[in-house]
């Protein structure tokens, strides 16, 4: 039994202070991105980085959730005589929740963990004391960039997401089960409301920002060479994506 | 010009550092030389305050770097230029761009001028056409190299060296060790190096100091650190296993 608390009791302290640590590097990074030099190169680097070369995973991911919805909604709906309604179903949705959430996943799956797996490789090779010694800040050269990055592409990201989902829905629903096209894009726009695309840009900004923090926070505190930076890649996977998750709710809650 | 003072540091309930002091003049070349584990590179990154003691003082010109904020330190270590055990040349980066980033960030000088700068460096550590070379392509030897003209481009006043021949053979230990005199004499710099190399310790320094059990326990002109007649200095100098270095472990 006392083993058990013990347990507990360590994983707590250990949770109490992984965020402890994530909220100094979100304190950090805000101050040191208006202190100069103002490395505008590396920040479009990490711009393309994060934002253009993840495109063709979005196209995927997106495009394929939003034909699947078509699919299982169209067939749902059928049985109480509501096709019409899974145009709107599907674009709401889509900008809504499913854009967000997904496009955030897998830029954790894509850019999170690489980000975790570079800090953490240059803390196990001194290179971050290196760049301290050259009167360099980390948290300016390595956090700020890309947690600037999050923040700014994923939106877009997510904008293209919301097109494709929609389009990937509309191929489905007027290509294969024969729904009339005008009718279909009409119901597409007919419920939504200007609110429901900013809330999910919000979210996904606000998803960025907890992506790229936490890839950068968990390779920054790695320890324990190549061994370490396997787990603090795994880590950085593991806890973006819940933290995405449980955030999602209580933006939800806020948004609506 | 550097001066520890009675500084103490542990890890991990490990004590590292036991009141240690050391004072190292400005001009002057220090080695210290320890065994595994005795706290060379924490005492090398106090000095550069990359660690903070728990006790005790680090001064760097009269001016106690441990009570400095991070910002006030950052402008402060443009002071020094550092070459760690395997180079940390940026991996991202190659050659020329780990050269010049110090040149980018700290100074306003022109694209022209940094590449005359990044060559002018290359040619003190005697390197030419790996500009474009990204440091997995280079040697062991060459990747030290590179380290020191990075350290050397903000013409620092200190400069130190973290275990410089750790892991090459004895002939490019012995280039290395050459060209740290060389580079010590030209630029006059107040130079600190570590290492468990007492051939490279002799060969670069006007001082030679021991560290063992988190303490300086002899130091001494290379000549007479030779003569010294310290168990531990004695011990450590001719390699053998038994003997007060060893009964500690």
């Amino acid at each position: 039994m006392t083993a058990i608390l013990d347990r507990i009791g360590r994983a707590f302290l250990r949770t109490l202070e992984q965020t402890g640590l994530w909220f100094d590097a979100l304190w950090r990074t805000l101050t040191w991105l208006f202190r100069p030099p103002f490395d505008v190169t590396e920040w479009l680097r990490q711009m393309v980085r994060l934002g253009v070369d993840s495109i063709p995973v979005v196209f995927l991911t997106t495009m394929f959730t939003g034909m699947v919805l078509a699919l299982q909604t169209f067939q749902g709906f059928q049985r109480v005589h509501a096709e019409q309604f899974v145009a709107s179903v599907v674009s709401l949705a889509m900008l809504r929740e499913l854009s967000p959430v997904l496009v955030g996943l897998m830029v954790t799956g894509r850019v999170g963990s690489s980000m975790a797996a570079e800090i953490g490789t240059m803390r196990v090779t001194e290179q971050i004391d290196a760049l301290k010694a050259l009167a360099t800040e980390p948290v300016q050269y390595l956090f700020v960039p890309r947690v600037l990055a999050g923040f700014i592409m994923l939106p877009f990201l997510v904008v293209l997401g919301d097109a494709l989902g929609i389009y990937g829905g509309y191929l489905v629903a007027v290509k294969l089960m024969h729904t009339n096209p005008v009718i279909y894009r009409q119901n597409t726009y007919q419920f939504l409301d200007m609110n429901d695309v900013w809330s999910g840009l919000i979210k996904a900004a606000i998803f960025g920002l907890i992506l790229t923090l936490t890839g950068c926070v968990r390779g920054y505190y790695t320890s324990g060479g190549a061994e370490g930076v396997g787990r603090a890649t795994t880590y950085a996977v593991v806890s973006a994506s819940l933290i995405i998750l449980l955030s999602d709710f209580f933006l939800t809650k806020l948004l609506f | 010009m550097i001066s520890l003072q009675h500084v103490w540091k542990s890890f991990d309930g490990r004590q590292v550092l036991r009141d240690m002091s050391i004072d190292v003049e400005r001009g002057e070349s220090v080695v210290i030389v320890g065994g595994s584990g005795t706290g060379k590179s924490v005492t090398l990154k106090h000095i550069i305050g990359l660690l903070r003691p728990d006790k005790g003082r680090v001064v760097i010109d009269g001016v106690d770097i441990g009570s400095m904020k991070e910002v006030q330190l950052n402008q402060f270590r443009r002071r020094f230029g550092m070459a760690f055990q395997e180079g940390a040349l940026f991996d991202s980066m190659s050659v020329f761009e780990n050269i010049a980033f110090p040149l980018r960030r700290h100074t306003k000088m022109s694209e022209a001028e940094i590449r005359a700068r990044v060559e002018e460096c290359l040619e003190e550590v005697h390197l030419h056409g790996v500009e474009k070379k990204r440091p997995s392509e280079l040697s062991g030897g060459m990747r030290r190299r590179v380290g020191f003209a990075r350290a050397i481009s903000l013409k620092p006043e200190i400069l130190l060296f973290d275990e410089p021949t750790t892991g090459l053979d004895p002939v490019i230990s012995d280039v290395i060790a050459e060209l740290i005199t060389e580079m010590d004499q030209k630029l006059g710099t107040t130079t600190v190096t570590i290492t468990h190399d007492m051939k490279v310790a002799f060969k670069i320094a006007d001082r030679v100091a021991m560290l063992f059990n988190g303490q300086i326990v002899e130091q001494g002109s290379p000549e007479e650190f030779q003569r010294s007649t310290n168990p531990i200095v004695r011990q450590f100098i001719e390699g053998r296993a038994d003997g007060p270095l060893t009964d500690v472990d």
